[in-house]
């Protein structure tokens, strides 16, 4: 084996990916050979440094816990609610007729989008609080928040601060719901975090507001300006109604 | 999911957290993305387990970590076509500039630096054969290549490093 053939292979054989034969062949050569052994010994120094483990990124704590969340299934609930729902169609269909059959499957089908969505909303919340992950960006200025999401979203969000009204922004986070990526924005009541889920709806259609309850949250939801927003908080009803009245009248304009 | 699919998918695969992680890291740039990729890539693993043969989970889901991360830099090149983006402009000047790579030290954070700026390509293979330590058989299925380029990929991306950190290398220090 010749110097040009030993530089070829030197890579394999530093990293044990040669046969015994060509493996043991190259061993001698270096023996013989100080400007090959230069190389090899080179190379070896390289490697070393680079396999260092100040150079692994190792995962964050919390990422665990977010990673299982994510891929657990989010399923009851809802199976139960659409069995109710299945059951009321089913009664309506004898006592009504076909016409209304149509209206109420409608309905259910409805219902079911957003119910699905609600249980989504409700996981990515308490996810958010569990691993304390519940910012990416943490600031209370709109004017830090809201550029973050500049080239991590293809949407602009709204990113209105309540401070003044006993509402601050605490930050903003990337999320991910309904299978896209969304904004998150987080508020603050004293000690209760309000997470704003939006991102661009389907359709230019307004919706009202519109409440459900969930393992004790409360949750707000409505479109506007082609915006869907989903909101989230364990704050009474009250305070959690002003809230969402104070970012409509700031972020439809 | 069924429970015990579900028990199966992450005994396969929540061990191999940190290398998704790195992997995702080395890749993307960006801790947050990072932890948002390796997050898709669960969920499409999830999604995916079925296809899972058995054997190494690692070489497996880091294929998929390594799927999208890609997919979270192409979609950020289309939207860096609308944003400056700073972190890549300032590489691309000191990489060029060869002042810059004379009088770099030899130190943890020069080889760090050094890594950063290869192309993507190398930068992968270098990782996943100096972190990970894996085989080049591991590596070519995880980037999906033939082994001839994994092994031409690690050349270049070693002799690359070496040029970049030519001061290192002479002396003893590295």
């Amino acid at each position: 084996m010749n110097c040009q053939d030993v530089r070829h292979l030197l890579h394999p054989y530093s990293d044990g990916e040669l046969d015994l034969v060509r493996h043991v062949q190259i061993e001698a050569h270096l023996t013989d050979c100080a400007e090959c052994a230069e190389q090899e010994k080179r190379l070896r120094s390289l490697r070393a440094a680079i396999a260092s483990p100040s150079l692994y990124h190792r995962a964050p704590a919390g990422l665990r816990t977010r990673v299982q969340l994510a891929t657990r299934p989010v399923t009851h609930g809802r199976r139960r609610l659409s069995l109710q729902l299945t059951g009321i169609a089913a009664g309506v269909l004898l006592l009504v007729g076909a016409s209304a059959t149509i209206g109420m499957l409608m309905l259910r089908a409805g219902l079911s989008a957003d119910d699905r969505l609600a249980e989504w909303v409700v996981a990515a919340h308490v996810r958010a609080l569990q691993v304390d992950h519940l910012t990416d960006v943490a600031s209370s200025d709109q004017h830090t928040v809201k550029p973050w999401f500049r080239g991590k979203l293809d949407f602009s969000p709204q990113v209105p601060d309540f401070s003044a009204q006993g509402y601050p922004l605490s930050g903003g986070r990337l999320d991910y719901l309904a299978d896209r990526p969304v904004a998150a924005l987080v508020y603050h009541r004293k000690l209760h975090a309000i997470n704003l889920f939006t991102w661009p709806a389907h359709n230019d259609g307004e919706k009202a507001v519109r409440g459900l309850s969930r393992q004790g949250f409360h949750i707000r939801y409505w479109q506007t300006s082609g915006m869907t927003y989903w909101a989230i908080s364990d704050l009474n009803d009250r305070e959690f109604d002003e809230f969402v009245r104070l970012f409509q009248e700031n972020s439809s304009k | 999911m069924e429970p015990d699919e579900r028990r199966q998918f992450e005994q396969a695969t929540l061990p191999h957290l940190d290398s998704a992680y790195n992997l995702a890291r080395w890749l993307t740039h960006d801790e947050h993305a990072a932890e948002d990729v390796v997050q898709e890539a669960y969920l499409r693993a999830a999604r995916y387990f079925g296809s899972f043969r058995g054997g190494d989970g690692r070489a497996w889901l880091l294929g998929v970590v390594r799927r999208a991360s890609l997919d979270w830099l192409a979609k950020r090149r289309a939207q860096v076509a609308l944003v400056y983006d700073e972190d890549v402009h300032d590489r691309g000047d000191e990489s060029s500039n060869p002042e810059f790579l004379a009088i770099r030290k030899c130190d943890q954070a020069s080889v760090r630096e050094a890594l950063e700026e290869l192309p993507p390509q190398l930068r992968e293979v270098i990782v996943l054969r100096e972190l990970e330590g894996l085989s080049y058989q591991e590596i070519a299925s995880v980037s999906a290549v033939p082994i001839g380029t994994v092994m031409s990929r690690l050349s270049r991306g070693r002799q690359q490093l070496q040029a970049r950190l030519a001061s290192c290398t002479e002396g003893e220090a590295l």
